[in-house]
Parts: structure tokens; sequence; C-alpha cells
């Protein structure tokens, strides 16, 4: 007991002491977490349209007018022939193109089908996607209130289904709700990850391990030295990102109960602190551990369901997610944060995130040698 | 005071794939005794000796150190023996004063012990005035002296020194081996790696290793005589020259 507090002691003063680690440690987590929820929005707005009319009339105005007003869409060009939308999309300044056909109001007037064209430049998948439903909502809603327009000075019998979404959990889809608590746990993981590893891993490179292991102090209490003092800084981060940022700069307030939070970060962070102290226990310079610990945690972060929907991700991928701590916490943190689930909710993510603890640092203690 | 044997080697060995960096030396080292382990670079010391303090574990051979066995209780070597290596090992963003307390916390010693030795150790340096100061901020020999200081805090048997004294001046050099003369007057065996032939002239024995072997073994004068050279410099070269390893 006496070790460890020395050793404790020890760690804190270098810890409090690096003025290069201390900013990385405490502010770059919360500005980070400040702005990226701002980027990291899928609401996509300023789509580059270029819509051909191949003649104006009323109903095409009307039309265009009623796609401008959404707000999502940028009108670049709006011409009668193909070719000067074509070259913008060539020239991807133009992300969609809207093609009204020559007889537009005509057919339309006359109650015929008309059909109309969308290009979709699609290299920007995601931008291209998500335009292309808003432009079909904004032909849909316009064709609805053309029937009803319709039917009210010709009654017929077209049947008319419509669809009305309601989405449970988050009403109004706000993403911050969603991305702020997500983004937590990747910083949380970062700095734990990250930090542990280079930590130990330093004091190989500075020589003074060996000192260490010349000494009679214990592996475990090494080790527990080293993990203390990054699980506080953990449950600290963790707790100035919830209250401070997401509470109150996005206004996101846990539905659940906040105490379930803490019980799994707290298992998550021996998890998480394990895999700094595997990664250390296999390299031998600070630059290697940096290289090893970015690999892991790029597949991580990429494959935790923050970015992509983890269900909608390949049978391998899916694989390999569920042997990612990071899914895990996302998962609990929107069940806890935006569902309220409950421990009986959860049981099934706590066991798993148990057994991620025992195994990592059990990995890394029998790797960990005093002796070569 | 020369009859106790605090350690003993036999045939100690190690391998690295099909490479022996150390080739079945045998030897003994006697309670207070100063033991200059000297070699040319390669020739396997440094490798000893960390078989020695229980940081490598040995291929083939015996070894006991302060009365424990080298396989099977390297935790008790660990308790009496001190360790300085020649990479740098105190805490250069700690201060004096915390290094003191951290490694005499990690030997057990209890606070009010720490206290009073942080202070007559202090006093003894000649480092009252920068105790407050980070280690970092003092000159090589001081850290050098700082470094053996806390490496015999805990009052061990044995003190491991591995080339304690690489690149700082004659003076600071002597100083340094002022502590080690007593360090041993107070019972403290001292075994250390040297590429100095004149701190090879402190020692009251030296080993000669060359090529993972212990070519020679003896007193300065002693080696001296048998070689028929005027100094351990030409005693060295006389042994060195014949090494079919090239220095790293």
């Amino acid at each position: 007991m006496q070790i460890l507090k020395y050793l404790l002691i020890k760690e804190f003063k270098q810890i409090f002491r690096n003025k290069s680690i201390l900013p990385v440690i405490f502010v770059s987590p919360m500005m980070q977490l400040l702005i990226l929820p701002l980027a990291a929005d899928y609401e996509i707005k300023n789509i580059n349209l270029a819509i051909i009319a191949e003649q104006s009339s009323t109903e095409s105005r009307r039309l265009v007018e009623k796609i401008q007003s959404s707000g999502y869409f940028k009108v670049v060009s709006n011409q009668h022939s193909i070719d000067v939308a074509q070259k913008l999309m060539e020239d991807d300044k133009a992300d969609l193109i809207l093609i009204l056909p020559y007889d537009f109001e005509t057919e339309l007037t006359q109650q015929k089908a008309v059909s109309v064209s969308v290009l979709v430049n699609a290299i920007n998948g995601v931008k291209a996607g998500v335009g292309n439903i808003y432009l079909n909502r904004i032909l849909m809603d316009y064709s609805t209130t053309l029937r009803e327009l319709n039917l009210a000075t010709t009654p017929s019998l077209q049947s008319n289904i419509e669809v009305r979404d309601s989405y449970w959990y988050n009403p109004f889809l706000v993403y911050s709700h969603f991305m702020v608590p997500g983004i937590l746990v990747l910083l949380v993981t970062m700095i734990g990850a990250y930090l542990t590893a280079l930590n130990i891993v330093k004091e190989k490179e500075l020589g003074t391990i060996e000192q260490i292991n010349v000494s009679p102090i214990k592996k475990y209490q090494f080790i527990l030295g080293k993990l203390i003092p990054f699980w506080l800084i953990g449950q600290f981060v963790f707790t100035v990102g919830l209250f401070v940022v997401a509470e109150g700069v996005y206004g996101v307030i846990p539905l659940g109960n906040v105490g379930l939070l803490y019980f799994f970060l707290s298992i998550y962070l021996l998890a998480v602190l394990g895999l700094g102290l595997l990664i250390s226990t296999y390299t031998q310079t600070q630059q290697q551990a940096m290289s090893l610990a970015f690999f892991f945690l790029m597949i991580f972060i990429l494959l935790g369901g923050l970015f992509t929907a983890i269900e909608s991700m390949p049978t391998w991928a899916r694989t390999i997610a569920q042997f990612n701590p990071i899914s895990y916490f996302i998962e609990v943190m929107r069940m806890v944060v935006m569902k309220g689930s409950t421990f009986k909710d959860l049981m099934p993510h706590f066991g798993i995130m148990t057994l991620f603890a025992i195994v990592i640092n059990s990995w890394a203690m029998w790797n960990y040698r005093k002796q070569n | 005071m020369r009859n106790e044997i605090v350690i003993k080697t036999q045939n100690l060995s190690k391998h690295f794939g099909s490479f022996a960096a150390v080739d079945q030396i045998s030897f003994e080292v006697y309670k207070g005794e100063i033991f200059g382990f000297l070699g040319a670079n390669g020739a396997g010391k440094t490798t000893a000796m960390r078989m020695l303090c229980g940081l490598s574990l040995p291929t083939s051979g015996q070894a006991s150190i302060a009365g424990f066995d080298i396989y099977r209780q390297t935790e008790s070597i660990k308790k009496h023996i001190g360790y300085m290596s020649q990479k740098f090992s105190l805490y250069e963003d700690l201060t004096v004063i915390e290094n003191i307390r951290f490694f005499g916390g990690i030997y057990g010693l209890a606070p009010e012990v720490i206290k009073s030795k942080t202070e007559s150790l202090v006093e003894r340096l000649g480092m009252s005035q920068v105790k407050m100061q980070l280690v970092k901020s003092l000159p090589l020999g001081w850290k050098q002296k700082l470094a053996f200081s806390v490496a015999i805090l805990h009052q061990p048997q044995i003190v491991f020194l591995d080339e304690p004294t690489g690149g700082v001046d004659p003076i600071t050099r002597r100083q340094f081996w002022d502590l080690i003369y007593q360090a041993a007057d107070e019972g403290i065996t001292v075994f250390v790696t040297t590429h100095y032939m004149d701190e090879a002239e402190y020692c009251h024995r030296v080993s000669m290793m060359v090529d993972g072997q212990i070519k020679a073994l003896d007193t300065p004068a002693q080696l001296k005589k048998i070689y028929n050279e005027d100094s351990m410099d030409e005693v060295f070269y006389r042994l060195a020259r014949g090494a079919k390893r090239q220095a790293d």
C-alpha cells in the first residue's frame, strides 16, 4: 500500500508538471467536444442544384421557387439546355441536375403523369444521397398539393397514401443529441489509451523503467500506479464533457440514470487503459506506441457506430464491431441519454465490457515483464 | 572482511539465439569489496550485470546474489541490491528531494527514515541549494552522484554500477569515487563496470571480460605483474586485442 502511495504521488506530480500534456488532457477534448458536433452534422445544406426547364412556365417556376424556399438547395443555374448544367456537374459545381421536360405544364394541367429526371453527382455519396431524398420529398410534396388542388376542382376516385414520419426518442432529429455523447466517448477513449501507452513507453525510453524493474515493486503495484491516475483523469474529462459541454452548451440532458453511465464508464476505462497498457508492453518507443494505438483507435472509431450504423455494415465489419469496446459504450450512452434505459436493459453491455476489461488487462499483465 | 562471499557465479551464460553474449563466467565477489568488471564494448558486461540484478534470465549456469538464487529468488535479490544504469536513471521531472523520497518509498523505508536520510544526504552532497530544483536542471556530475546515493539509500548489500561516470571530467569522477569508497567502508559491496583504466586502479580486484568470457581476474597490482605492464591501460590492451567481436 505504501509503495502504491509513493507511485501515485510521483505519477500525479509528473502529469501536472508536464506543460505540454496538460492541455492535451484537459483543454483539447473540451474544445473538440464544443466544435466537432457542429461540424459532424448529417443535415446537408447548400446542395448545388442545376435546373433544366426545357420550357419556362408558371408551374415550372412555382416548383423552382418551392425548391429554393426549402433552404437546402442553391440553384446554380436555371437554363433551357442541358449543356450548361452538364458542364457544371463536370466541374463539380453542381451536385444534382433536375430536368423538367418540355411539356411539363401542359401534361400537368391535363393531369397526366409527368416524369422529371434527377441526375445525381455521386462523388460525395452522402451529399448526393441526402440531396436526392430532399429533392424527392419536395417533388412529392409539390405533386400532393397539386393533386389536392385538382381534387377540389375535379373530384375523382384517386386514392392518396401519405407517409407521416414520427421519430421516437429524438423527435426533432437533433443531431447533437446523439453526436455529442458519442464524441465524448471517443475523446475519453483516445485520452485514456494514448496517455497510458505513451506514459509507460516514455519510461522505457528514458530508462527509468529499469530502475523500477530492479526494485522490489511488484508488477501489479506498478500497473496500478499507472492506471489509477489516468482512470481518474478519464472520469474527470467525462464529467466536464457531460455536464458542462453536453448539458450546458448543447442542452443534452440524460433521460436515464447518470450513475449508470458512471458505472459503465468505470469498467470501460479499465478496458481502455488496459489497451494502452497492452500496447506499451509490445512497443519500445513512443513513436511505435503512437502508431500502434492509432491503428487500433482508427478502426475502433470508424467501426464504433457513431458515424455509420453498425447494422448496415457488412457481416465481417459487424463481427469486428462486436470486439470493439467503443461500440458498446456509444450504444450505452445513447440508450441511457436518449431512451432512459435501465440497468436491466444494459446487462449484456455490462457483462461484455467487464469481460473486455479482464481479458485485456490480464493479457497486458502477462506480457509486462520485469525480466527478459 | 574478505571471506564472506556476496556474489557467486558458476558457468553463468546468456545466449541470444546461437550467440553467447556471456559465455560460462565463474567468479566470486566478497563483502565490502570494490569489484571492477572490465571489458571492451560488446564483451558482455552489461548483459552479465543485468543477469546478476535479476533483469535478465540466464540461459544456463548458477549464481547467487546476497545468498539468493538468481532463478528462483529474484524478488528477494531486488530488496538487497542497488542499481545505477549507464542510461541515467533518476526522474528528471522530479526535484532532488522528490527523487530521494520516491526511491526511499518504493524500497519500503519508513517516512521518518526517508525524512532524516533526505536531509543528511542533501547535506553531504552539498545540494542544499538545489534540493527543490528539478533534476534535469543539474549538471551531469551532480546527477550521477545523486543517482548513486539514491541507489544505496536503502542500505543494500551490493550496488551495481554500469559505467556510472561516463561523460564527466576527471575531478567529478574522483569525487564520485570518494562516494564509492565511503559506501564500501559502510560494508556495501560495489560491483562496477567502467572504461576508464584509472578507475580500474581504484578497484580492489578487477576482472577482464573478452568475447563473453572472463580472461583475467585479480588485483590491479597483481595483473600488472602477471602481464608485466606498467599500467592497467596496457593490461587492457593486451587482453582486449585478442577479441574477435566487433565493438558496437
